[in-house]
C-alpha cells in the first residue's frame, strides 16, 4: 500500500529534532505539524511573518490579520512573535531555520527541484520557495512519486523550470524515502507493503538500492 | 509634523497614469483596501504594481485587474487569481515574478539607499537570467537591484498624526519595507490617534517614512482561506 498524504506527513515528522525551527510549505508539508513525535519541541515559522504558529482557530475565533503562508487562518502559540517579510527571509537566508519541508512537481538526482511553473499552462509564482531552497541546508521534499498518468517525478533531470539547483537532500514520497547524494537517489526506506521493484519501476532517475531496504514504521 | 489627510481622496492626490505603485499585504491580509477601491474609482491606468500577491478576482488588486488598470505586476505568488492568470497567459499583462525574500529585500534596499545586493535565491533558475553572478564563500549569488515607487500604499492597525505606524499580527508582512521605499508613502489605518498616544517603544514604522496618513472609512478584511477546528 502506498502512503496517502497523511502517511507522508507522518514519516517526515519523524525527521524533526528537538529545538528546531521549521518552515513548512503549502500542501502535504503543512500536515507535518499534526504529527510531531512525543517529547520533541519544535517551532514553526511561516514566511509571511510568524514564528510560533499554532493550530487552526476554533470556529468563530478566526482573525483576518492572522494567517499562514497558505493564507489560512491560524493561531499564535505562547511565545510567538510577528515580524515583517524582510526579517522573515533574513531568518531563512541567514540559516536560522533548521528544516524546510516543501512540495515539488519534479526532483532530479542532482538535487534540483521544480515546483513553480508549467510553461504556457500554469504560472502561480515561486513565492518564498526559491529563497528557501537556495539557503536551507536541510530540505525535505514531500511529493507523490509519479504523476496522475503514472510518469515518474523522480528524474535524471528536471524538465520544468527550476526552483533551485543542487539543494534537495531528502525526498519522501508515497512509495519511499530517498536521500540524494553524489548525484544519485539512494533508497532508504519503502512504504509499508511496497516492494523495491515497484519503487525502481516508478523512478526514472538513477536509484542506488542497498541490499536491505527496511519498511517505514508509522503509527 | 502632521501628516494627516482627511480622506482617501486627498491621500491619493497626484496619482497618475503609468505610475509605479507599491501595495503592502500578503494575500488579502494587511492590504490597503480603501485605497485600492479609490484607485478603481479614479480610473487611473497603465499602472505598474509591486505587491507580493495580486488579490483575488473580486477583492484587493483583483479589482484593478478586472478594470485592466494594471499594465505590469511585480509579485512573487499570483496563484489565487484566475483573471490574473488569464491576462498573463494571453500576454495582456506584463508580469515579473520574483522570489518573495528578494522582493522584500529589494523594497527594503530601495528605502534604505542600497542600490543592489547579492542573494543566493534564484541562482540557476529563470530568475537569474541576465543578472550578474558572483561567488561568496564558494557559493554563487545573483545581483538583485533595489525597488522604489512613486507611491507606496500601506495598511496599518494604528497610526498617529505624525505618521508613526503599528501593525497587527501577520498583517505587517511587506508594509514596513514598502513604507520606506515610496517617494510618497500613504498609510491607511484602522485607527488614527493624536501624536503622543502611541507608545514610542511599540512603533514599527517611524513617521519619517510616511507622507500622508488617514483612517480608512471601512475595513472588510476579507479572509481568503477560512480554516477552523471544532471546539
Amino acid at each position: 500500500m502506498s502512503l496517502d498524504k497523511i502517511g507522508i506527513a507522518k514519516r517526515i515528522a519523524q525527521e524533526l529534532r528537538n529545538g528546531w525551527y521549521v518552515n513548512l510549505g503549502i500542501g502535504i508539508p503543512t500536515l507535518v505539524a499534526n504529527y510531531i513525535p512525543k517529547g520533541i519541541e519544535v517551532e514553526f515559522q511561516s514566511e509571511n511573518g510568524i514564528l510560533g504558529m499554532g493550530p487552526f482557530p476554533f470556529d468563530g475565533d478566526e482573525d483576518a490579520d492572522l494567517i499562514n503562508a497558505g493564507k489560512q487562518t491560524i493561531t499564535a502559540l505562547k511565545g510567538a512573535v510577528y515580524f515583517d517579510s524582510a526579517t522573515s527571509f533574513a531568518m531563512i537566508r541567514g540559516q536560522h531555520v533548521q528544516l524546510t519541508v516543501l512540495g515539488a512537481m519534479e526532483v532530479a538526482q542532482n538535487g534540483d527541484i521544480a515546483n513553480w511553473k508549467i510553461p504556457g499552462k500554469m504560472v502561480k509564482g515561486m513565492g518564498g520557495a526559491m529563497d528557501l531552497v537556495a539557503s536551507a541546508d536541510n530540505i525535505i521534499v514531500a511529493m507523490m512519486h509519479t504523476n496522475r498518468a503514472g510518469a515518474s517525478k523522480i528524474l535524471k533531470e528536471c524538465s520544468l523550470p527550476l526552483t533551485g539547483v543542487n539543494c534537495v537532500r531528502k525526498v519522501v514520497t508515497n512509495l519511499a524515502v530517498m536521500d540524494i547524494k553524489d548525484g544519485k537517489f539512494h533508497l532508504v526506506e519503502r512504504a509499508p507493503g511496497v516492494s523495491v521493484e515497484e519503487i525502481v519501476a516508478a523512478t526514472e532517475g538513477e536509484l542506488v538500492v542497498p541490499d536491505n531496504v527496511p519498511e517505514m514504521v508509522l503509527d | 509634523m502632521n501628516k494627516e489627510v482627511k480622506n482617501v481622496e486627498s491621500a491619493l492626490e497626484g496619482l497618475q497614469d503609468n505610475m509605479t505603485i507599491m501595495l503592502g499585504g500578503f494575500g488579502l491580509c494587511g492590504i490597503p483596501e480603501n485605497s485600492i477601491q479609490q484607485m478603481v474609482k479614479t480610473g487611473v491606468k497603465g499602472l505598474t504594481c509591486i505587491s507580493n500577491n495580486a488579490g483575488v478576482d473580486d477583492f484587493g488588486l483583483g479589482l484593478l485587474l478586472q478594470e485592466k488598470q494594471i499594465k505590469k505586476m511585480i509579485s512573487s505568488y499570483v496563484g489565487e487569481n484566475d483573471e490574473f492568470e488569464r491576462q498573463m497567459l494571453s500576454g495582456e499583462l506584463e508580469v515579473d515574478l520574483i522570489p518573495q525574500g528578494s522582493l522584500a529585500e529589494r523594497c527594503r534596499a530601495g528605502g534604505a539607499g542600497i542600490p543592489a545586493f547579492y542573494t543566493p535565491a534564484g541562482f540557476g533558475t529563470e530568475v537569474a537570467e541576465g543578472k550578474e553572478v558572483r561567488e561568496f564563500n564558494g557559493k554563487p549569488h545573483i545581483l538583485e537591484s533595489a525597488l522604489t515607487a512613486d507611491f507606496a500604499i500601506v495598511k496599518a492597525w494604528k497610526g498617529d498624526t505624525e505618521g508613526n505606524l503599528i501593525y497587527k499580527a501577520t498583517a505587517r508582512n511587506f508594509n514596513p519595507m514598502m513604507a520606506m521605499a515610496g517617494k510618497i508613502t500613504i498609510a491607511e489605518v484602522e485607527e488614527l490617534v493624536p501624536a503622543g498616544e502611541l507608545d514610542p517603544n511599540e512603533i514599527h514604522t517611524a513617521g519619517i517614512f510616511v507622507q500622508r496618513i488617514f483612517q480608512g472609512e471601512k475595513f472588510e478584511k476579507r479572509i481568503e482561506q477560512r480554516t477552523v477546528r471544532q471546539k
